[in-house]
């Protein structure tokens, strides 16, 4: 690993410039290493700490009074569920449309532009984005909501999927539009059916690394979905969510809160890599690959 | 190219008797077929097969996705909007001296952000200085130096720290970072670099520096991809260039790699900056959330988005209110200016189609 790349010279070197080169390289080995550590803590602490915590009061259960032992986080379980369901609907289709409309139709300055505002957007703090939702949503219905929460989420979600998008419709040659075109196939049509599903698994990709980027957002959840202790199923009033859940209880003071915190991390994390991982596996199968 | 477009037109399946058109054809063919046109059998055979009526839901679409592209301004615009509308009454009460007023006193509705900026600047600083290092030293081993078969394993690492929500950052700075810190490290920093007066007093763990360590583990990936995008973008031919003269592998990076990249790499950092000025829960958790001023890094802090996320729903009273959606403008103008900034940047670099951060 620390070969020369000029082996044969390697002789000749003045000791101080090879000191330096060795001393870059293993900088570079020791940065790598400092890099992962972290990584790898979080993940044996969330195994050792959480794993203990996950059973079936903990899936099933609601969350106890403060001060009681026991209970569980089923209702933001399924709270993120719902949150992140209303937020694919409102992200993906238009993160998928401004992807088109970049790939397939904004050649011109307009299209840049919209290129910008997208990555502007992506670099929006979450927070911001809450206060906004905040103020359109829950300031005129006069409560907080579960839709509101996933309407800040989706967002969130429409710079991710429509720069990936574009991407991957970018790379669908255009012989193949042209071949479609030539057949006598509108453009909507062979945008839709030929573009994009050639594109598809790139696509997908896109929208499940937004997924997962955003279903561990708790800061614009904050005061749109707000959280909530009891169960709720209605889109129009505060709902739980695992997120939320974890940071209530890691920074309250009861050490059942503590280990019931680990828990639903865990849960979370575990959430979000299948999502990651089946995207790397969806990468590595597809035609297209590209979206790494 | 156009003899198969011929030939997949030419079966007689589609009416030529249904309409004898004489529109021209759509945008798209022109653009498509432009060889095909030549040919004017061929022309023909397009203006036959595409009457004039189905044109209807080209155009449909075509204005749905604009509208759908047009949404995202909207959505900046419309966020602007609301936080100029709804921080009006702070900005008309303390004007300019809100952002460098000391005191935050919802009491008696005096408010001044100064120790919210300070603190996000200091951690957002602490942040880069441990961070960009350490992103640049990752980059440069995944794309110079490493095995090939180490190299997806380190980037899909790296990738995943990205994927990890900020709150669990905070959960493990809050039961396992803090500790360590309280235990071992600020003993340490304190014995050895006490007397630059920025390590001193209580050691509480949470605080100032252990938020600036937990934003350069969350801002590490963006500011190591960005990097290794560049970095891969460097011709080989430079490589090949300085290592012709004779230079050692860390001179060939430094000669013939970092220095044609510098400039997207300065994109990264900067992009890098705009995450950790906009984090929330990792550091709110963490900081300690006290609006104090203090030189010591041990000292808790507190930062523009946790002031928000901490008052926000507790809010009473509408300049209260106000004023935070007042300290929300100030972080979107600022992480909106240091993003386009960061992006310029690198787009020129990698030509606007790369260069993108997954945050």
């Amino acid at each position: 690993m620390l070969k020369q790349p000029g082996d044969a010279s390697a002789q000749k070197l003045s000791p101080w410039r090879r000191a330096i080169n060795l001393a870059a390289t293993w900088f570079a080995i020791g940065a790598a290493v400092l890099v992962i550590v972290p990584l790898l803590a979080i993940f044996v602490y969330l195994l050792i700490k959480g794993a203990g915590s996950v059973n079936l009061a903990f899936l099933t259960q609601t969350p106890k009074p403060p001060g009681e032992l026991g209970g569980g986080m089923a209702n933001s379980i399924v709270g993120t569920g719902i949150i992140l369901a209303v937020a694919s609907i409102v992200g993906v289709p238009l993160g998928i449309g401004c992807g088109i409309y970049l790939a397939e139709y904004g050649r011109g300055r307009f299209g840049d532009l919209v290129r910008f505002t997208a990555d502007v957007l992506n670099g929006v703090p979450s927070i911001v984005i809450g206060i906004a939702v905040y103020s359109l949503i829950v300031l005129r219905e006069k409560h907080f909501s579960a839709f509101s929460g996933g309407v800040a989420l989706g967002i969130m979600m429409i710079p991710t999927i429509a720069r990936a998008t574009e991407e991957m419709l970018l790379m669908v040659p255009n012989v193949v539009r042209e071949a479609a075109l030539g057949l006598g196939i509108p453009k909507w049509r062979t945008t839709l059916s030929i573009s994009l599903r050639t594109a598809s698994a790139g696509v997908i990709t896109g929208c499940m690394l937004a997924f997962a980027r955003v279903a561990g957002e708790t800061a614009p959840l904050l005061f749109t979905a707000f959280g909530n202790q009891f169960w709720s199923l209605k889109l129009n009033q505060p709902m739980a969510a695992l997120s939320l859940q974890v940071f209530t209880y890691a920074i309250s003071p009861y050490d059942d809160w503590h280990r019931q915190a680990w828990a639903g991390a865990l849960i979370l994390i575990v959430l979000i890599v299948a999502a990651v991982g089946a995207v790397r596996i969806v990468t590595s199968r597809g035609m297209l690959k590209g979206a790494s | 190219m156009s003899g198969t477009v011929n030939e997949m037109n030419s079966p007689d399946s589609f009416n030529p008797s249904e309409k004898p058109a004489t529109a021209i054809p759509t945008l798209a063919q022109t653009a498509t077929q432009r060889k095909a046109i030549s040919a004017s059998s061929v022309l023909e055979r397009i203006r036959q097969t595409h009457p004039r009526s189905s044109r209807m839901p080209d155009a449909a679409f075509a204005v749905l996705i604009v509208l759908t592209a047009i949404s995202v301004f909207a959505i900046v615009a419309f966020v602007l909007w609301e936080l100029v509308d709804k921080s009006k009454l702070s900005l008309h009460q303390f004007g300019l001296a809100f952002f460098y007023g000391h005191d935050w006193d919802p009491v008696n509705g005096d408010f001044g952000a100064m120790p919210f900026i300070y603190g996000t600047l200091v951690s957002s600083a602490l942040a880069l200085f441990i961070a960009v290092p350490l992103s640049i030293g990752v980059a440069v081993y995944v794309t110079e130096m490493c095995p090939i078969r180490l190299r997806a394993i380190i980037s899909f690492l790296v990738e995943l720290l990205a994927a990890i929500p900020s709150v669990i950052y905070g959960l493990w700075g809050i039961f396992v970072l803090a500790p360590l810190l309280r235990e071992y490290v600020e003993p340490f920093l304190a014995k050895s670099l006490g007397w630059t007066g920025f390590f001193g007093g209580p050691m509480y763990g949470i605080g100032m520096l252990a938020a600036g360590i937990i934003l350069s583990i969350m801002v590490v990936p963006i500011i190591a991809s960005i990097t290794r995008e560049v970095l891969t973008a460097v011709p080989q031919s430079q490589r090949e260039a300085v290592l012709a003269l004779g230079a050692t592998r860390w001179e060939m990076i430094r000669m013939g790699v970092l220095r044609n990249a510098r400039i997207g790499i300065l994109g990264g950092i900067i992009l890098g900056l705009g995450r950790a000025l906009g984090e929330t829960m990792a550091v709110t958790m963490v900081i300690g959330n006290r609006p104090e001023v203090s030189k010591s890094l041990f000292a808790p802090g507190y930062t523009m988005a946790s002031a928000i996320a901490n008052q926000f729903t507790e809010a009473t009273g509408d300049l209260y209110l106000s004023a935070l959606v007042e300290i929300g403008l100030a972080l979107f103008l600022v992480t909106l200016i240091v993003n386009a900034l960061a992006r310029l940047l690198v787009w020129s670099i990698t030509g606007g189609r790369a260069g993108r951060a997954r945050a």
